[in-house]
């Protein structure tokens, strides 16, 4: 049974999903239309740093290290009190600065921000891995067998 | 000894002056922008991220207009920079079996499960050069109806039958190593070979998996599958209690299948190597996971005999910025090592001629 703390957590971890994949630049508009953005304080950051990124040894076996990925990250305290905290690969730091806020702002008023910001993003992603999974279906390979002889 | 020469700073001073020139060219023709760095020489910015171990197109875009294309320059560049940033964790490993596919090929089994894709491929052109393309109008790409398929790894499918060795337990309890924190310790555990491998220098690593298809550590491989495009990126956010994404990258792994290995315990399996590379680079993949089978000789009890196999040899020698640097002092000056030297060859060659008068004397 899922306890509401886990479900806010999970509903949390989605919306904040949608944020880190975001295009900066869609990203930014959205928050630009944004009316009443609240004042906020950096409690840490917006800073740049490395994620050592992992793999699994043939895919599915024991981790080992990939590569680091560049990484910005952002926490913020709004004036309601709510932290918010944002993570996006990159070296966006209004990015991550700018998700921090958003993940302040759907602590104090989840739907306002699904329906404003993340659902619209997540409309968008959709919408570009639909495109990259059509273009990639165009080059799938049809097998047919030809039959020599009669028998 | 050192003895310290003053005298080349201004020389210095004007060579990188004249480099800077160099590297503009022409003013007359515009300079590059980072963005059509990364849309038209993808492949040279997923080369330089992979091997410079950090993936960051844009980074990986400016490295290689600063290095004028010069790609081992380019990767250094990169390496030098992923030091000065700290360090914020470790991701969860990434699942490449839920990558949203941009290709994804098997050479040992026509009907898969989620199809055979080539995607953006090399293959089955011509190899014509093009003068066209410099200027031509490119039609968008044509898109079909995707099919709401599971695309399960190749290796995950023969192995439920028993026939491919499995992935191998994980303990969660042992630490994983990495490279870029401790000194490198003969012999060394899968997960560090690993790491060095996907940084390692191409070309170093292509030449190796060719030689095992020579015949020098021969392990009879198929490409089991080969997959490119873009996953998730987890990483255990401490101040949320919870995982996030943190967006994702595109890599390229290549499952090779190799020859039977048994034992009195287990019937015989197909064996396998694993390449796994940050951005599309399939050569790179394919030669990874060829090195990969080939120093896993010592724990299926095959004799190393092959350069492939030998892990201090393969390992010592495929990051490309070492072995740059180490080849590339050599053009530092050297002026009193070489006077010892010179010291050395005239009392030598004097005492060549003092024991020929010698002989011709008696």
């Amino acid at each position: 049974m899922q306890t509401q703390s886990s479900i806010d957590s999970s509903a949390r971890k989605a919306a904040l999903d949608v944020l880190a994949a975001a295009p900066s630049r869609a990203l930014a508009e959205l928050w630009d239309r944004w009316a009443d953005k609240p004042v906020h304080k950096l409690v840490r950051g917006p800073e740049t740093g490395l994620v050592m990124v992992r793999g699994r040894a043939g895919g599915g076996g024991a981790p080992f290290n990939l590569g680091e990925a560049s990484v910005s990250r952002a926490s913020v305290r709004i004036v309601s009190g709510e932290v918010g905290h944002g993570y996006c690969l990159g070296r966006d730091l209004a990015k991550a600065e700018a998700i921090a806020v958003i993940d302040a702002l759907w602590q104090r008023d989840a739907a306002v921000v699904e329906a404003e910001i993340i659902e619209p993003l997540r409309a968008l992603a959709n919408g570009a891995d639909q495109q990259r999974r059509n273009e990639s279906a165009a080059t799938r390979v049809d097998f047919f067998t030809m039959v020599r002889g009669d028998n | 000894m050192y003895v310290a020469v003053k005298g080349g700073e201004a020389a210095i001073a004007n060579a990188h002056a004249l480099l800077a020139d160099r590297r503009r060219g022409d003013r007359s023709v515009p300079a590059l922008r980072l963005d059509q760095i990364m849309e038209q020489l993808g492949l040279a910015v997923d080369r330089a991220m992979g091997e410079g171990s950090l993936y960051d197109r844009e980074l990986a875009a400016l490295a290689l207009v600063q290095a004028r294309g010069d790609l081992i320059e380019a990767i250094f560049l990169v390496r030098a920079y992923r030091t000065t940033l700290p360090r914020f964790g470790y991701s969860l490993p990434i699942d490449t079996g839920a990558m949203l596919i941009e290709r994804r090929i098997s050479a040992t089994f026509k009907d898969l499960p989620g199809g055979q894709m080539l995607g953006p491929t090399f293959d089955y052109t011509h190899r014509l050069l093009d003068a066209a393309i410099v200027d031509g109008e490119v039609p968008a790409p044509v898109m079909r109806e995707a099919e709401e398929a599971q695309a399960p790894r190749v290796t995950d499918l023969l192995g439920r039958q028993g026939l491919m060795e499995p992935d191998g337990e994980t303990d969660p309890a042992r630490a994983v190593g990495d490279l870029t924190r401790e000194p490198l310790d003969f012999p060394l555990d899968r997960d560090l070979r690993l790491q060095a491998l996907a940084r390692g220098d191409e070309g170093f690593l292509l030449a190796l998996g060719y030689s095992t298809q020579r015949g020098y550590g021969r392990s009879h491989p198929f490409v089991g599958e080969i997959r490119i495009g873009e996953v998730a990126v987890e990483f255990d956010v401490p101040e949320l209690g919870f995982a996030v994404s943190l967006g994702r990258i595109r890599v390229t792994e290549c499952q090779m299948v190799n020859q039977f290995k048994g034992s009195a315990k287990v019937p015989p399996q197909f064996t396998r190597g694993y390449g796994l590379v940050f951005g599309q680079a399939e050569r790179k993949a394919m030669a990874m996971s060829l090195v990969d089978r080939a120093l896993r000789a010592k724990e299926f009890g095959e004799d190393v005999v092959a350069p492939a196999q030998d892990e201090e040899f393969v390992i010592s020698h495929s990051d490309n910025v070492q072995a740059t640097g180490f080849v590339e002092h050599l053009k530092l000056p050297h002026y009193v090592d070489f006077q010892a030297e010179l010291d050395l060859i005239r009392r030598m060659r004097a005492e060549h001629e003092a024991a020929a008068m010698q002989e011709a004397a008696e």
